[in-house]
């Protein structure tokens, strides 16, 4: 707010305490999973502040012959990629169908109907019918029916926010091409994709972490050959014996994407968060 | 600009070409305009419509699985009448209320007080944007697996913190005193970000000449915040309210992590106790009814809410 330029220093300073402590409160979890990964376990049972660093929780995550962690890794970056390009794809074809081509309105208001209470309901009503499905025609526990089931469940917010950027392109642009004989993939393709893209990145870059965040339907879909990083979480904190140190490393790695994510493209991140909600 | 110089050459004769082009195009954009929606129809269709159509089904069977085989036996309205007298559902459904509205409650009123500080700073929004955005991205799981060790009773940060004021250790998951509640932190650390975001997103689009006018009348800073942002900021307040109250509903993934649904039945929640009785307890269609039930009401609920929001829009 503009008023902020006038505002004395005192306030000044009070706000930044306020927000400093709040920016404290959000990290220390953080700061206290990173510190607990690279103690020993004896380090960490006793509550050591000043400890030795030791890499071998991160060695036994990633090398050990008992550990799926690479797997798992491989296969959220398999299932999060594959399923990210087939939102995209699906929900950009949609969203154009939708408010380039004259469709009844019905049309339009039952599938974003459809899709909004789609999106409000927990995963886990539909896991139980996905599960017996694809046990049925042979897609439980294969990355085909993962993939399918994340497309799903982030089709969504996909076609809700390619919706609002498809929306505002000029339908100016999209008559000119027109009148130039362009057919529907040639708009699509040298005029929608273009002036989308923005949308495109901050849409895929949701539908990643999202995927790449997704545990219930995992869970219940697949088996050791195809779980995923959360999953080997999860797994983690079922043990008889919990290896908190191990869980607190492969945690950390688990962030990873997430927290790269966050520092290239937060941009997109936020606008991506607020279309999805606000309009 | 894209297009190649053969193609607008044929436009060239407008009059020779529109009628003949335009029955072609008419069937052709209509080709595209099915092709184009197809996709998103079919997807919607195999893996939502058709999966609630089954969970119908089932919900109406008892499964049983003998040699291999799966008999069902067709049992009309019967899970739906056992579900009245489920106590473990009746106490999910009562720990989901009391979890979702505490927590949301809490994330509105601590994210609307730091979008508004975010909001009167000049320098460093982005610095605390990017902190605040952090707890948004990261796995559910994770935040259970990062919560499961300080909350843990031997080792845990907030024992030891308690320790150090003199207070005695708890067992903050373990005992049915505290479980819900170290939930519902966990879930207000987790989200309150999120509100954060969407009330500054509209904070940022507030029109600044209301507040020049209230300086002018000599508007203090409280009377601008009480008279002027909060009365313009209703709707968004509302919006982000139900949504984030219909997401928590959601919640699985910290739960599962933390407590399991313990001690007792009281962190139980509907996702969990439907995720138990469907593949813990393997009884596919008592789950399904649940599902179902579930599905229906938060259906109900959406289409309230939306009719609600619609009425008090086009009142105004």
């Amino acid at each position: 707010m503009s008023a902020a330029y006038g505002a004395p220093l005192r306030p000044m300073l009070v706000r930044h305490g306020l927000l400093l402590i709040a920016a404290a409160l959000v990290l220390f979890p953080f700061l206290w999973i990173v510190a607990a990964a690279f103690k020993t376990q004896i380090a960490l049972l006793t509550g050591q502040l000043l400890f030795q660093p030791t890499l071998a929780n991160f060695m036994n995550v990633l090398f050990s012959s008992t550990s799926d962690y690479v797997r798992n890794f491989s296969n959220s970056l398999v299932i999060a990629s594959v399923s990210t390009v087939l939102v995209l794809a699906v929900a950009t074809l949609a969203a154009y169908s939708l408010q380039c081509m004259q469709w009844p309105s019905w049309v339009l208001h039952s599938l974003l109907g459809w899709s909004v209470i789609f999106h409000m309901v927990p995963p886990i009503t539909l896991a139980g019918a996905w599960f017996s499905m694809f046990r049925t025609i042979g897609l439980d526990n294969t990355y085909t029916g993962l993939i399918l089931a994340h497309t799903t469940l982030n089709l969504p917010m996909a076609l809700w926010m390619m919706g609002v950027f498809v929306r505002d392109v000029p339908k100016e642009l999209i008559e000119a091409a027109k009148i130039d004989g362009a057919g529907t993939p040639r708009i699509l393709r040298h005029v929608i994709v273009p002036l989308v893209s923005p949308g495109l990145a901050a849409a895929g870059i949701l539908s990643f972490i999202f995927s790449w965040n997704e545990f219930a339907v995992v869970l219940t879909l697949s088996q050791r050959q195809t779980a995923t990083v959360p999953v080997a979480i999860g797994k983690y904190a079922q043990e008889n014996t919990i290896a908190y140190t191990e869980m607190a490393a492969a945690s950390v790695l688990s962030m990873l994407p997430a927290v790269l994510l966050l520092l290239i493209a937060q941009r997109f991140i936020v606008r991506g968060l607020t279309t999805g909600a606000v309009k | 600009m894209y297009l190649s110089s053969t193609e607008n050459a044929r436009s060239a004769s407008p009059e020779g070409l529109v009628d003949n082009g335009s029955i072609h195009s008419f069937s052709r954009d209509r080709f595209f305009r099915n092709l184009t929606l197809a996709p998103a129809i079919v997807l919607f269709f195999a893996l939502t419509v058709l999966p609630m159509i089954n969970l119908a089904v089932l919900s109406l069977h008892d499964i049983d699985w003998a040699q291999g085989l799966s008999s069902w036996t067709y049992v009309g309205l019967k899970h739906y009448a056992s579900l009245a007298a489920d106590s473990l559902f009746k106490a999910s459904i009562l720990n989901t209320l009391v979890f979702a509205t505490v927590a949301v409650s809490v994330q509105m009123v601590l994210g609307f007080g730091l979008a508004l500080l975010t909001s009167s700073i000049v320098h460093g929004r982005l610095f605390y944007r990017t902190i605040f955005l952090l707890p948004i991205l990261v796995p559910g799981i994770i935040i259970g697996a990062i919560w499961k060790l300080m909350f843990s009773f031997d080792f845990g940060v907030l024992n030891e913190m308690a320790g150090a004021i003199g207070i005695m250790p708890r067992d903050w998951l373990g005992d049915a005193t505290y479980s819900l509640a170290s939930i519902i932190v966990v879930d207000i650390w987790h989200w309150t970000p999120f509100c954060f975001l969407l009330l500054l997103a509209s904070l940022e689009t507030l029109p600044q000449d209301v507040y020049e006018a209230g300086d002018i009348d000599g508007a203090t800073r409280w009377q601008s915040l009480w008279y002027i942002t909060i009365p313009l900021m209703l709707p968004a307040i509302a919006v982000t309210f139900v949504f984030r109250l219909i997401l928590a509903f959601k919640v699985f993934d910290e739960v599962y992590l933390l407590t399991g649904g313990g001690p007792g039945t009281s962190t139980e929640v509907v996702s969990f106790t439907i995720f138990r009785r469907f593949f813990t307890e393997d009884r596919p269609g008592y789950g399904s009814a649940m599902s179902i039930t579930t599905f229906a009401f938060i259906g109900l609920v959406i289409v309230v809410v939306s009719a609600v929001t619609r009425r008090k829009g086009s009142a105004s």
